[in-house]
C-alpha cells in the first residue's frame, strides 16, 4: 500500500505540560497522609452513594447510576449493568454528563425579555411573574385566534409534560426536529415496505449479524451506544462490514469493503445491488414468494440498472458492486442494510430508504435472526385523565394537502404554519420550545427567524442559554437530568424494559423540572384536571404500581426487565405473517405510494453538483458531542473544543491551505460562516466534498467555552430539498468554498 | 504477577470514553488526562488505513521514569505497576521528559500524575475504569503470568504490536492489529 501521506492526530492530548511550582505544591505535601507503616495507602475513595438515572445527553437514554459523596457532590456516572441500551457502559457523553450539572454558564433563574427579539436582553423574574406572563398571553391567543394556534417543539424528556399541557389547552401541534430533520424518511420508507417503521432504538439484531451494511451511517462516530456495542460484538464474531461513504469514516476503516461513493448517488448503487441480487438469483426466493408482492414488477424495473450503469454515476467499480452484493447474499438472512438515522439528505430520501428496505426484503432479513427482530415495549400505565379537547385545526392545514404520508408532525411544517400567508386563516401565534436549539436544528435560518418574529409568545425551556433563548420572550430554566424526576423510560427492545430517573441532588440555582413548570402553568390555565398530582413522586408511584413495581423498588434497581410476552422475536419457520400494508404483504411495489401519486418503486434522479471551486458540504457527528447541546460541557469540551473542516490534500494544495489554519466557509448563496474554522488536510475525505462536525460555532456569548469556537454547518444550509412524500428537509445539497479572510469582519 | 493491557485497534472507534471515565474516576482535573486517544491515517484516497488507539502509561518493565527520578518518588509497585508517591515527588519533571510515551504530567497540585492502572479498583477485583466503561469492549486487562487471564488469552490468539519498542522500555501495553 502506498504510504506517501500520513496524518497523525492526538484526539485528546495532554493539554498542559508545564511544571507548576507554588503554594499548592507545598500544601499538597503537608496534607498528604498517604503513608502508613511505610506503605502507601492508595486513595481509597470516600463512601459513595448511588441513585438511578437515565441519561439525557442524547436520545438513546442509557440507564445508569449517579455516584455521589455523603455530602452530595457528584463524582461519576456509571452505566446500569442490566440496561440493554448500555449494558453497564455509558458513552463519553454519558460519562461526562456531570459536566451538564457543573456548567457554570447554565440558565439560573426565569427571565423575561426587555428588548427586541434576537438580543439576549432580559430581566430576572420570579417563577410567578414568568408563569403569569405566559398564562395571560396564552389566554389572549386562545380568545383571539383559538387554542390550536399554539405549538410545541421538543427534543427531551421534559417535553412530554409540555405536550400534555398543550393538548389539554387545545392544540396538537407538537413537533420534534428528530422527525422531518432526521429520521422521518426512513420511517415512511419502511412503513411503505413492511407496514412498520423502525422507531428508536432500531430493532436490529446486530450482534448476530454476519454482514452489516452502512450507507452513509457513521456508527462509532455517532455513539448510539447499544448499537456501537453490538457492532463491536459482531466484529468479534467475524461479521463483515460494508460501508458506503465519500469519507473514510471510522467504521469505513473497519470494513471489508469501503465504497468511496460520489456523494448524492446512493440510489444508483442501491438499484444496481438490487439488479445483481435479483438477476444472479441471490435473493431469498422462498421468503419473497411467501411474504412479498411486486417482485416481477421490481425485476422488470431494475433490469437496466447494471453495475456498469451505476459505475458511471457512482464512480464505484462494477466489480466492487458485485463483490459487495455477494458478501451480503452470503450472509443472508443474517444481514442488515442499516436504514441510518439522520437521513434527510437530498429530498428523495424516502425513496432511498425504500430501496434500503427492499434490499433487506430481498435478502430476507426482516424478522430473521441477525437481521431485524420484532421489538417489544413495556406498556406504560396511563393516568386517569379527562379526554383532550379536539382542536379545530392543525399545522397540516397550512400544507395544502401535501405530506399526508408523514406519520409525525413536521417541525418545519409547524414553522411554515407560523409565517402569515394568505393561504391560511390560522397561523400559529405561540411556541413553547423545550430542549431543542431550533436556530441550529432547523435549516433555512431566515425562515425560522421570520416565523419567530410573527409570534405573540415564545417560551424557551432549557438548561443552557442557546441561540434560541436569545429569541425568547420568557426563558424557563430547567434543572438538569441529574436534579429531577422524569417520566418512566419505556424504550423498545428485545424484551420490555423500563428505567427510572430520579434526582441525585437538589436543583442548583433557581431551576425546576418540566413536570413542575407544566403543572404550575396548568393551574393558571385552569387545566388542573390533567395534572392531578401534587408531587411527581406520587404520580410516578401510581404509574409504577400499575405496571407491577413501585417507586421504592425502582429507586433501588433503576432498571426493570420483563420476559417477552410471546416467543416471537423472529418469524417462525412457515409462519403466516400479516404485514400492516394495503396488501398485507411486504410491498416491493408500494401501492400506498402509488395511491398518493408517487413512484411505487424507487428511481434514481441526478442531484445538483458543486460549481467550479465549490465542494459539497457534508456534516456529521463526533462521538463526544451531541448536536449543539454539549458544546459548552466542560468535560466534553476538554475532549473536543471546536470542529474543523476536512479538506482533501489535492484541494488544499490548489488553495494553498494548511492544517491548523483558520478559514471562513462561504456557501452557494453567499452566506459566510460567522466564525472561522480550522482546516484539517486529510486523505479521509473525497476531493469533491468537505466534512465538518455539526454543533459548533455558537453565537451566544453566554456560552463561555462554546462561543465562537468552530463554525456552524446549519448556518450554511440555506438550500433545502424537501421530500415531496413526507416533507423531510434534505440538507446535503449545499456547497461551500473557502475564504482566507472575512471582509465583513476586517 | 505482571499486569498488562491489550487494546484492540480493530474495535476502538476513538470515542474517548476511556479519557472521561479516567478523569471522573481518578479526579483528574479538566484540562489534564492520564489516557488519551490517537488517530493515525496512512495512504492516499481511497487506499487508506486508519487506526484508533487508546494510550496511557505503558508500565514499562525497564522504566526510564523510575531510573531518572531523583527522589525515588517514581517506583515499581506490585504487579509491575509504575507509580508515583505524591509525598516524595518534588514535581521536577525529569520523568515527564524521560517518558517516550508522553504519559506523565505535573498535576496543578505540584506532583507528577499518571495512569495507575486504577490500582485502587484492581485491588478490589474490579477492572480499570477505562476498561470497564469502553462501549466497544476493545480493552483487555489482567496478569500476564496467569495464562488464563483475558489479556494472556487474547495475546495468544491475536497479532499485536507495542509502541516505540526501539526505546527498549519493555512496555506492558499491547495493541492488537
Amino acid at each position: 500500500m502506498a504510504k506517501n501521506r500520513r496524518d497523525f492526530i492526538k484526539i485528546s492530548a495532554l493539554s498542559a505540560a508545564g511544571v507548576i511550582f507554588g503554594g499548592s505544591y507545598l500544601r499538597a505535601v503537608s496534607s498528604d497522609k498517604s503513608l502508613k507503616n511505610g506503605k502507601p495507602l492508595y486513595e481509597v475513595p470516600e463512601k459513595l452513594l448511588r441513585t438511578p438515572t437515565y441519561c439525557e445527553v442524547c436520545f438513546w437514554k442509557c440507564a445508569g447510576w449517579v455516584y455521589k459523596t455523603e455530602k452530595g457532590a457528584i463524582k461519576k456516572i456509571i452505566g446500569n449493568d442490566i440496561d440493554p441500551a448500555c449494558n453497564g457502559r455509558l458513552c463519553p457523553r454519558g460519562t461526562g454528563g456531570v459536566g451538564m450539572y457543573n456548567d457554570e454558564d447554565r440558565l439560573k433563574t426565569p427571565l423575561i425579555r426587555t428588548e427586541e427579539r434576537g438580543k439576549q436582553t432580559f430581566r430576572e423574574a420570579t417563577w410567578d411573574e414568568a408563569f403569569d406572563y405566559i398564562a395571560s398571553k396564552l389566554k389572549k391567543i386562545k380568545k383571539e385566534h383559538g387554542a390550536e394556534c399554539t405549538a410545541l417543539f421538543t427534543h427531551g424528556s421534559g417535553g412530554k409534560y409540555f405536550g400534555k399541557l398543550l393538548k389539554a389547552f387545545g392544540s396538537y401541534n407538537i413537533a420534534a426536529p428528530s422527525y422531518a430533520q432526521c429520521r422521518g424518511p426512513r420511517e415512511v420508507g419502511f412503513i411503505a415496505t413492511f407496514g412498520d417503521g423502525l422507531n428508536s432504538p432500531e430493532p436490529m439484531d446486530m450482534r448476530d449479524a454476519k454482514c452489516l451494511v452502512l450507507i452513509g451511517s457513521h456508527l462509532g462516530e455517532n455513539m448510539h451506544n447499544g448499537q456501537v456495542q453490538e457492532m463491536s460484538d459482531a466484529i468479534d464474531k467475524g461479521a463483515s462490514i460494508i460501508t458506503v461513504d465519500p469519507r473514510l469514516s471510522t467504521v469505513a476503516a473497519k470494513s471489508k469493503y469501503w465504497l468511496p461513493i460520489k456523494p448524492a448517488t446512493d440510489l444508483a448503487l442501491l438499484l444496481a445491488w438490487m439488479h445483481v441480487i435479483i438477476y444472479e438469483g441471490w435473493y431469498d426466493k422462498e421468503y419473497i414468494e411467501k411474504y412479498a408482492v411486486g417482485f416481477e414488477e421490481l425485476k422488470e424495473h431494475v433490469k437496466p440498472f447494471t453495475p456498469e450503469w451505476a459505475y458511471g454515476i457512482t464512480t464505484l467499480k462494477p466489480d466492487l458492486i458485485r463483490k459487495s452484493a455477494k458478501e451480503m447474499a452470503n450472509a443472508a438472512p443474517s444481514v442488515i442494510l442499516h436504514p441510518g438515522r439522520h437521513v434527510t439528505w437530498y429530498g428523495d430520501d424516502t425513496q432511498r430508504e425504500r430501496a434500503i428496505a427492499i434490499l433487506n426484503a430481498l435478502l430476507g432479513s426482516w424478522g430473521r435472526r441477525g437481521g431485524f427482530y420484532r421489538p417489544e415495549k413495556a406498556k406504560l400505565a396511563k393516568l386517569k385523565l379527562p379526554a383532550f379537547p379536539k382542536p379545530a385545526r392543525t399545522w397540516r392545514e397550512a400544507m395544502g394537502g401535501k405530506f399526508e404520508l408523514a406519520d409525525l408532525a413536521l417541525a418545519n411544517g409547524v414553522c411554515d404554519a407560523t409565517i402569515p400567508s394568505p393561504r391560511m386563516d390560522c397561523h400559529i401565534k405561540a411556541w413553547i420550545v423545550n430542549g431543542t436549539n431550533l436556530i441550529k436544528t432547523l435549516p433555512e435560518r431566515q425562515k425560522t427567524i421570520e416565523a419567530i418574529q410573527s409570534l405573540d409568545l415564545l417560551v424557551v425551556v432549557d438548561t443552557m442559554p442557546m441561540e434560541i433563548t436569545g429569541w425568547a420572550d420568557v426563558v424557563l430554566p430547567e434543572c438538569t437530568y441529574l436534579e429531577r424526576y422524569d417520566d418512566i423510560r419505556v424504550s423498545q427492545g428485545r424484551e420490555p424494559t423500563i428505567a427510572l430517573r430520579m434526582p441525585a441532588v437538589a436543583p442548583k440555582y433557581n431551576t425546576k423540572s418540566a413536570w413542575w413548570m407544566a403543572s404550575q402553568l396548568a393551574k393558571r390555565l385552569e387545566l388542573d384536571a390533567w395534572f392531578p398530582y401534587e408531587t411527581q413522586e406520587e404520580e410516578l408511584d401510581y404509574l409504577l404500581k400499575k405496571m407491577g413495581t413501585s417507586l421504592e423498588e425502582m429507586q433501588r434497581i433503576g432498571v426493570k426487565r420483563w420476559e417477552r410476552a410471546y416467543d416471537d422475536i423472529y418469524f417462525a419457520p412457515n409462519e403466516e405473517v400479516e404485514f400492516n400494508t394495503n396488501s398485507g404483504k411486504i410491498e416491493l411495489y408500494s401501492t400506498a405510494l402509488e395511491e398518493a401519486g408517487f413512484d411505487p418503486m424507487p428511481k434514481y434522479t441526478a442531484h445538483e453538483e458543486p460549481a467550479e471551486g465549490f465542494y459539497r458540504l457534508i456534516y456529521g457527528r463526533a462521538p463526544m458531542h451531541t448536536f449543539s447541546r454539549t458544546a459548552n460541557n466542560p468535560n466534553l469540551v476538554d475532549l473536543m473544543d471546536e470542529n474543523n473542516v476536512w479538506i482533501n490534500p489535492k484541494v488544499a494544495k490548489e488553495w494553498g491551505l494548511k492544517t491548523g489554519q483558520y478559514i471562513w466557509l462561504e456557501n452557494q448563496d453567499g452566506i459566510v460562516s460567522e466564525f472561522p474554522i480550522k482546516v484539517r488536510v486529510t486523505e479521509r475525505i473525497r476531493w469533491d466534498s468537505v466534512y465538518m462536525v455539526h454543533g459548533f460555532g455558537h453565537s451566544n456569548k453566554k456560552l463561555s467555552r462554546a462561543h465562537g469556537r468552530g463554525a456552524s454547518d446549519s448556518e450554511l444550509i440555506t438550500r433545502v430539498h424537501v421530500d415531496p412524500i413526507m416533507g423531510g428537509t434534505g440538507m446535503r445539497g449545499n456547497f461551500v468554498t473557502f475564504r482566507t479572510e472575512n471582509k465583513k469582519k476586517a | 504477577m505482571r499486569y498488562a493491557m491489550a487494546i484492540d485497534t480493530k474495535k476502538c472507534v476513538g470515542c474517548s470514553d476511556c479519557v472521561v471515565a479516567c478523569q471522573t474516576e481518578n479526579d483528574v482535573p479538566v484540562g489534564f488526562c492520564r489516557d488519551w486517544v490517537v488517530e493515525v491515517v496512512d495512504g492516499t484516497y481511497p487506499q487508506l488505513e486508519l487506526e484508533h488507539r487508546s494510550e496511557r502509561c505503558n508500565h514499562c518493565e525497564n522504566a526510564p521514569c523510575v531510573r531518572c527520578c531523583p527522589t525515588g518518588a517514581s517506583y515499581v509497585d506490585d504487579g509491575g505497576i509504575v507509580q508515583v508517591k505524591k509525598n516524595k515527588c518534588i514535581g521536577c519533571g525529569a520523568c515527564v521528559t524521560s517518558c517516550p510515551y508522553d504519559a506523565r504530567f505535573v498535576h496543578p497540585k505540584g506532583y507528577v500524575d499518571k495512569c495507575t492502572f486504577c490500582h485502587h479498583r484492581i485491588q478490589k477485583g474490579q477492572q480499570p475504569a477505562c476498561v470497564s466503561v469502553c462501549p466497544t469492549k476493545c480493552m483487555y486487562f489482567g496478569d500476564l503470568d496467569d495464562p488464563r487471564s483475558e489479556v494472556s488469552m487474547i495475546l495468544k490468539k491475536r497479532k499485536y504490536k507495542t509502541l516505540i519498542p526501539e526505546a527498549g522500555t519493555k512496555p506492558h501495553l499491547y495493541f492488537l492489529i
